[in-house]
């Protein structure tokens, strides 16, 4: 039976829309380990599979280590390559998730970020991303499902792109997005199938008229230039993102961009985060404004690479700003703070930071309005918790 | 091309790869072989973990000490014994193949 062409809105989780993403790209090798809460887009993608409804070869690997070996292998040897992972999953891959990166293998990830244990949590958090910040990977978060569809189109003409060649984790907040159904669009599928084009890099290793070696041993003489093409993989990509992202949106009609400024031009007053946080606290900045005060928002779509004009741009002539952390770094500066208090100095602007909603603790409105007031009081450089109790 | 892009992700392509000399990792013995015994199966080339093992028109013709490692294996599955280990010092033929009982 032939299936109208999906134009219309779909009821589609976070998960779910993954799995319509890649039924659309059809990826030749799919490498992939059950998780919680990632376990439904390689379920139900699978399934598509038996069903004779998307060509993959899904690999059921004995382990994430294995998941992204295979990946980088099938990646290399000249196929699409794409799998999916959340928390200790990505901790099981994270060694070879440095390898993929410095290999260049353009490799798409879909990210259910939760929390990483002890103590053992299955609920979001971005501990699991955040492991995983220095390893050459671009990391975009997505809000929404819809906003997941689309990333996750966009991923393999970001992650293929001769300048860039590095894996793409597309992350959506675990539980709250990868099972929260909500209206999805997508493009049709010959639109997707036009858009992601034939899958090319530059040296194929079942390309036997132009034999390669790969995965090489690099000792001090070579090690630090390697490393810094990953330097310049992302230098690459914080152009090649916004590229993609116009293309797809000429299609779409949706706007999808690397930071997403919300109540920004007269604010006083800012947060910023990642993830679906951002719904909350856009309905509670509605109601700020409602009351007069000047508040707004910073949604940080494309983690890695950290747009750091824009977000300089975003937030610049604010007199005060609350960068919300959904991870720790004991003893350290959270990575989402650390990166926006660089990019801000040394303007005159307070930057502290916050660290919220661990292990799937909600960030409630009253917790939003309570990031609000603590940007009422300038600390520059101070970090405090919202919504734990001490 | 500047040198960043000839080594993208440390790939190695055909012009740029260097012929490393690694048989200096040899573990005190060498290959010779027997030309007299030898029926020219080839199975030291196809068992040889490197590229150690010199054939040319479909022809054995000894061995490239420049990457052998001296691991015995061509000895091992030579069926007609024409491949001997011998001491490191031994002189040898460049290619190290001989004639006669």
């Amino acid at each position: 039976m032939l299936e109208a062409p999906p134009t219309h809105a779909q009821l589609l989780t976070g998960a779910g829309a993954v799995v319509e993403a890649m039924r659309q790209i059809d990826p030749d090798v799919v490498p992939v380990y059950p998780i919680t809460p990632q376990t439904p887009m390689i379920e139900s993608f699978s399934k598509l599979v038996a069903d004779g409804r998307a060509g993959a070869e899904v690999i059921n690997v004995e382990s994430e280590h294995s998941a992204m070996s295979a990946a980088i292998g099938s990646a290399m040897a000249g196929a699409r390559t794409m799998t999916a992972t959340s928390s200790q999953g990505l901790a099981l891959m994270t060694e070879v998730v440095y390898v993929a990166a410095s290999q260049r293998a353009p490799i798409v990830v879909a990210l259910g970020n939760r929390a990483l244990s002890g103590p053992i949590n299955i609920h979001c958090d971005h501990s699991d991303s955040m492991l995983i910040r220095d390893s050459g990977v671009v990391q975009l978060f997505a809000e929404s499902a819809q906003e997941v569809y689309d990333l996750m189109v966009m991923a393999p003409r970001v992650a293929e792109h001769p300048e860039v060649l590095v894996p793409v984790f597309i992350c959506q907040d675990g539980f709250t997005v990868t099972h929260s159904a909500e209206a999805v669009t997508a493009i049709r599928d010959e639109q997707v199938a036009a858009f992601v084009g034939d899958y090319r890099i530059p040296h194929p290793l079942l390309d036997h008229a132009n034999p390669t070696s790969q995965g090489t041993f690099a000792m001090p003489d070579h090690y630090f230039e390697l490393k810094f093409g990953e330097v310049r993989a992302m230098r690459a990509a914080l152009e090649v993102i916004p590229e993609v992202a116009a293309e797809l949106s000429a299609i779409t009609g949706r706007a999808i961009t690397m930071i997403e400024p919300y109540e920004l031009d007269d604010a006083e007053r800012a947060v910023v985060v990642l993830g679906s946080t951002a719904g909350t606290i856009k309905d509670v900045i509605d109601e700020l404004r409602a009351e007069g005060e000047k508040v707004g928002l910073l949604r940080i779509c494309s983690f890695r690479p950290f747009p750091r004009e824009a977000v300089r741009a975003a937030l610049g002539g604010i007199e005060s700003v609350v960068v919300l952390d959904r991870s720790l770094s004991p003893g350290g500066t959270p990575a989402l703070y650390a990166d926006v208090a660089r990019v801000l100095s040394p303007t005159p602007a307070s930057v502290q930071g916050c660290v919220f909603g661990l292990g799937g603790r909600e960030l409630d409105p009253a917790g939003v309005r309570d990031a609000f007031d603590r940007a009422r009081r300038p600390a520059p450089g101070e970090l405090s918790y919202i919504g734990l109790r001490q | 091309m500047t040198p960043e892009d000839r080594t993208l992700g440390g790939t190695v392509v055909r012009d740029d790869a260097v012929r490393n000399r690694t048989g200096g990792w040899r573990t005190g013995v060498k290959p010779t072989a027997n030309l007299d015994r030898c029926v020219n199966c080839k199975l030291c080339w196809v068992f040889c973990p490197d590229s150690a093992v010199l054939v040319s028109d479909g022809v054995f013709q000894g061995f490239d000490y420049d990457v052998c490692k001296g691991c015995e294996i061509c000895a091992e599955m030579c069926p007609v014994d024409a491949i001997d280990m011998v001491a490191e010092a031994t002189p040898l033929p460049p290619k190290g193949v001989t004639r006669g009982a």
